[in-house]
């Protein structure tokens, strides 16, 4: 396939009139260094994949056109990933810059169009974004990208100067043959090479060798992202586009019965309003006529549909379920037959409230139709579902419907759409003008706080007892929660009758324990639940974590080192929370007079995090989290500040979660709508972070998420270790009413 | 009609008047650096200068900015954002980057008014800048950074 086609298609599209593709701009006659890969064995699968994958595609991996070389010398690599904040464009890059050795300056991204034959996620089978797989999917298909071209080019340099190809060399981007004293840039040699056969198996460097992975490049949208010249969805802008804005229903599920709207379309600008299948489109020539319209419609709401139940209703029914029997997720041991040798016991129960991912942008597609092909312009993270989903509400065959993936102004699991609603109520809202337009949908925060697709309102409850020595001989754990999966092209991820994101980091508790038992019930709200970074393990560790720690202390043994007891066989485990200890010089959880030290370690998405969190008592009875120490087993590390950075942003985003944040329902509408009563974590309640990154030559895995699980859990214990209060209730602020006196029972 | 200087320039605003400024500013004059986030003055992603000061422009009518002197991230090239995008540059702080525009101008507002900050004063300065990527750690040395680069 010439990719160059595909490229200069996109060029044609509606954004590149704006100008915006940067990076492109010298690309020009450019070549393209076609690359055919191998089967990647090691390629993650997953529930998931094998669903998506209906053929066997996943057997031969075509990769073309993942390596543009321009004719001025620059490398883009087409990032099959959406970049929203944690790092593909520079990680990726950094895969094949290191193999092609090229200079790092000369490296460029740009988002890979939709295409799920050239740029599916190996872990998924399908095109998107998730998991934390990016690094772990692609390591070796980029890095054999970045050899393959490498080898075209050298082979292309070795024809021209009639020379052994053995005899040259490659550094920083300049092909070079030391002998007769030949060299040339990739640019020189990229047209000829473009025509040569490309090698089936090239060898990728030895580890030793390399001189880019496991440094610090510079990342390659700072620039960017520093001058408001970056370009994301709400920034697209093409010529006479209309800017559409939804009134939807106060319920979910409810449905428009009747609409006024002769108010709205008064209002200056406004061209159109349509009932949609999501609530009443209005069209208008900027997003402030769209939005003063829209707020001017009187809609009656059909409810007969809708959810209606409360946030207290659903405790309640939730608590009830908890009474039964549920399915099981893991069994080791009998639970039971410990409790007849248990000198003590204790029973916790959790509750953690549905969650916003509140994006910074707010969700946004923009969309044309075109003489019967249709463009979208987006930060998809599930390109081949929204593909599919255009396809169909548009009534276009598949080949008819392109995406071009934007910057996205962060996801959190919010974009990754296994529905594809937003792509979905773009295309509807597009179908229902039923001519050529451009369009583009934007949400507003209190469309987005009200949307739904929450992280599931979950209920725990946990049961263990001690013997005499103080060890844990029973540990029994029920999970009430809605499924995330059911009803989606996930589907099949459902094992037994339970959602795996529902009991991840739960089922699989690494702590040496003869007896265990974690059973599941699912739950049938009419509320949207969705995976927020991290997933299950957002409220796994968080039960696993405080109710170990409670252990630990009822049986008068240390958190730390009474952790790595458990975590013999569990060397990465063990490895992150001794890393962690001897960064924060742990020595218990007294840290002077008015601070205290909590630990928690977890693992999520193959990457293993330990943290230590030191909390002062702040304003308003919530604890002040004055510094935490992290240690993170992600495998190779390819961009260590990238993995910084990420383990502080994974903090910062847990913390603020915890401490403030819920959306609560009342009579089924949505209490909360903006950053007013959904509090984000500001500069000024963000801790001093310091990351320390194992050493590890294990295969990289990801860390977009596997920051966020160890902080709530690591703060409540230092809180408990402060106060004597357990934490059994998020976010903190529901405490003065929620809170329980940590007591370990004696039987 | 509304007269307004935008990064220099002479505008006569079209929109209706109690359009606010950000609305203005990327449908109107197309200068989309500066960011939606909430529309209620709660993030700081829309943050321009107003007459050199830092200003939510999400809830700025622009019908009450007559002759008013505005400045965005496409605009502002004074030495404390030279040295801010600098620093922004050395430590990589954007994520996703969608509300560094407002973070940036209202951090060169900070440096403007107090060319050595504390982290006090830079808590005070910019608590109403949110970053859901919680980049503060960066954002915070990259602030001193700048002050020590920053020609005086």
């Amino acid at each position: 396939m010439r990719f160059v086609n595909h490229l200069s298609d996109s060029l044609n599209g509606l954004v590149s009139r704006r100008g915006f593709m940067r990076g492109l701009g010298g690309l020009g006659a450019g070549l393209v260094i076609s690359v055919k890969l191998g089967a990647a064995a090691d390629a993650q699968r997953s529930g998931a994949a094998a669903v998506m994958q209906s053929d066997n595609a996943a057997e031969t991996i075509d990769a073309t056109g993942f390596v543009v070389i321009g004719d001025d010398d620059t490398v883009t690599v087409m990032i099959k990933h959406l970049e929203m904040g944690q790092g593909p464009y520079t990680g990726l890059c950094t895969l094949v810059a290191e193999e092609l050795d090229a200079d790092w300056a000369q490296m460029r991204a740009q988002g890979a169009p939709s295409n799920a034959a050239l740029y599916k996620n190996l872990a998924f089978g399908m095109q998107g974004t998730g998991g934390s797989t990016a690094m772990a999917n692609s390591y070796e298909q980029m890095r054999k990208a970045g050899a393959t071209a490498r080898a075209m080019l050298v082979a292309a340099a070795a024809q021209n100067w009639g020379v052994p190809e053995s005899e040259i060399t490659v550094v920083k981007g300049l092909v070079s043959h030391n002998k007769s004293g030949e060299h040339a840039r990739f640019a020189e040699l990229a047209d000829q090479a473009a025509k040569l056969t490309p090698p089936q198996n090239v060898k990728l460097k030895d580890p030793s060798r390399f001189t880019l992975i496991g440094t610090t490049v510079p990342k390659l949208d700072t620039r960017a992202k520093s001058d408001g010249s970056a370009i994301y969805t709400i920034d697209v802008d093409p010529p006479e586009m209309l800017t559409v804005v939804i009134a939807h229903p106060p319920r979910f599920g409810a449905k428009a019965a009747k609409v006024d709207d002769s108010v709205a379309r008064k209002v200056r600008g406004v061209t159109d309003v349509k009932v949609t299948p999501h609530g009443v489109a209005v069209y208008a020539d900027g997003f402030w006529a769209a939005k003063k319209a829209r707020d001017a419609l009187k809609i009656e709401w059909d409810d007969s549909g809708a959810e209606m139940r409360g946030t207290d209703q659903l405790i309640a029914e939730y608590r009830k379920q908890a009474e039964q029997p549920g399915k099981k997720a893991t069994e080791r041991g009998t639970v039971e037959s410990a409790l007849s040798r248990a000198i003590k016991m204790l029973q916790a129960e959790y509750i953690f409230p549905y969650l916003a991912h509140a994006p910074m942008e707010p969700l946004d597609c923009a969309i044309e139709a075109r003489n019967g092909a249709c463009q979208a312009w987006f930060g998809s993270q599930l390109q081949t579902v929204d593909h599919k989903t255009i396809a169909k509400v548009m009534g276009l065959p598949e080949e008819k419907v392109k995406i071009n993936t934007l910057f996205a102004g962060g996801s959190f699991g919010r974009r990754a759409q296994p529905a594809g609603d937003l792509a979905g109520e773009a295309a509807a809202a597009l179908k229902a003008l039923d001519r050529d337009a451009a369009i583009k949908l934007v949400w507003t925060r209190e469309d987005d706080m009200r949307g739904g697709r929450y992280r599931p309102f979950t209920l725990h409850r946990m049961k263990a007892a001690l013997d005499k020595g103080g060890n844990i001989i029973s540990w029994d754990h029920v999970v009430v929660s809605q499924s995330i999966v059911k009803g989606s092209p996930f589907e099949a991820m459902i094992k037994d009758g339970i959602d795996p994101t529902m009991v991840e980091g739960a089922d699989d508790l690494p702590y040496k324990m003869r007896n265990l038992r974690v059973t599941a019930h699912t739950m049938e709200v009419g509320v949207p639940v969705l995976w927020w970074r991290s997933v299950g393990h957002t409220h796994t560790a968080f039960a696993t974590e405080t109710f170990l720690d409670e252990l630990l202390v009822g049986g008068r043994k240390d958190p730390l080192h009474g952790r790595i007891a458990l975590l013999k066989d569990q060397p990465r485990y063990a490895g992150v929370l001794q890393a962690v200890g001897r960064a924060a010089r742990w020595n218990g959880s007294k840290a002077g007079k008015d601070r205290a030290r909590g630990v928690a370690v977890h693992k999520s998405f193959d990457t293993y995090v330990a943290q230590i969190a030191e909390v002062s008592r702040g304003p308003d009875g919530l604890p002040k989290v004055e510094k935490v120490w992290c240690a993170v087993d992600c495998g190779v590390a390819v961009n260590p500040e990238i993995i910084r950075a990420q383990m502080e942003g994974g903090i910062g985003f847990g913390l603020g979660a915890i401490l403030f944040d819920e959306i609560t329902l009342d009579q089924g509408r949505v209490t909360q709508g903006n950053f007013n009563d959904y509090r984000m974590l500001r500069i000024h309640e963000m801790p001093k972070v310091e990351v320390v990154i194992v050493k590890s030559m294990e295969k990289p895995t990801g860390v977009g998420e596997p920051g966020v699980p160890p902080i709530g859990p690591a703060v409540a214990n230092a809180w408990r270790a402060l106060t004597g209060k357990a934490v059994r209730r998020l976010p903190f602020t529901q405490q003065p009413k929620a809170v329980a006196k940590s007591k370990v029972r004696t039987t | 009609m509304i007269t307004l200087s935008v990064n220099g320039n002479t505008v006569k605003v079209k929109s209706e008047p109690d359009t606010p400024l950000l609305w203005v500013l990327r449908d109107e004059l197309k200068l989309t650096g500066t960011k939606y986030g909430c529309g209620v003055a709660q993030c700081g992603a829309c943050t321009v200068h107003l007459d050199g000061l830092p200003r939510r422009s999400c809830v700025a009518p622009v019908g009450q900015l007559e002759g008013g002197e505005v400045t965005t991230i496409e605009g502002l090239s004074n030495k404390e954002i030279k040295a801010l995008q600098e620093a922004w540059a050395v430590l990589d702080v954007p994520q996703c980057g969608y509300c560094q525009s407002g973070q940036l101008m209202t951090a060169a507002a900070l440096l403007a008014e107090i060319p050595k900050p504390t982290d006090a004063d830079i808590d005070s300065a910019m608590a109403g800048n949110v970053c859901r990527c919680a980049t503060y750690v960066r954002i915070r040395a990259a602030i001193h950074l700048a002050a020590e680069t920053m020609e005086d």
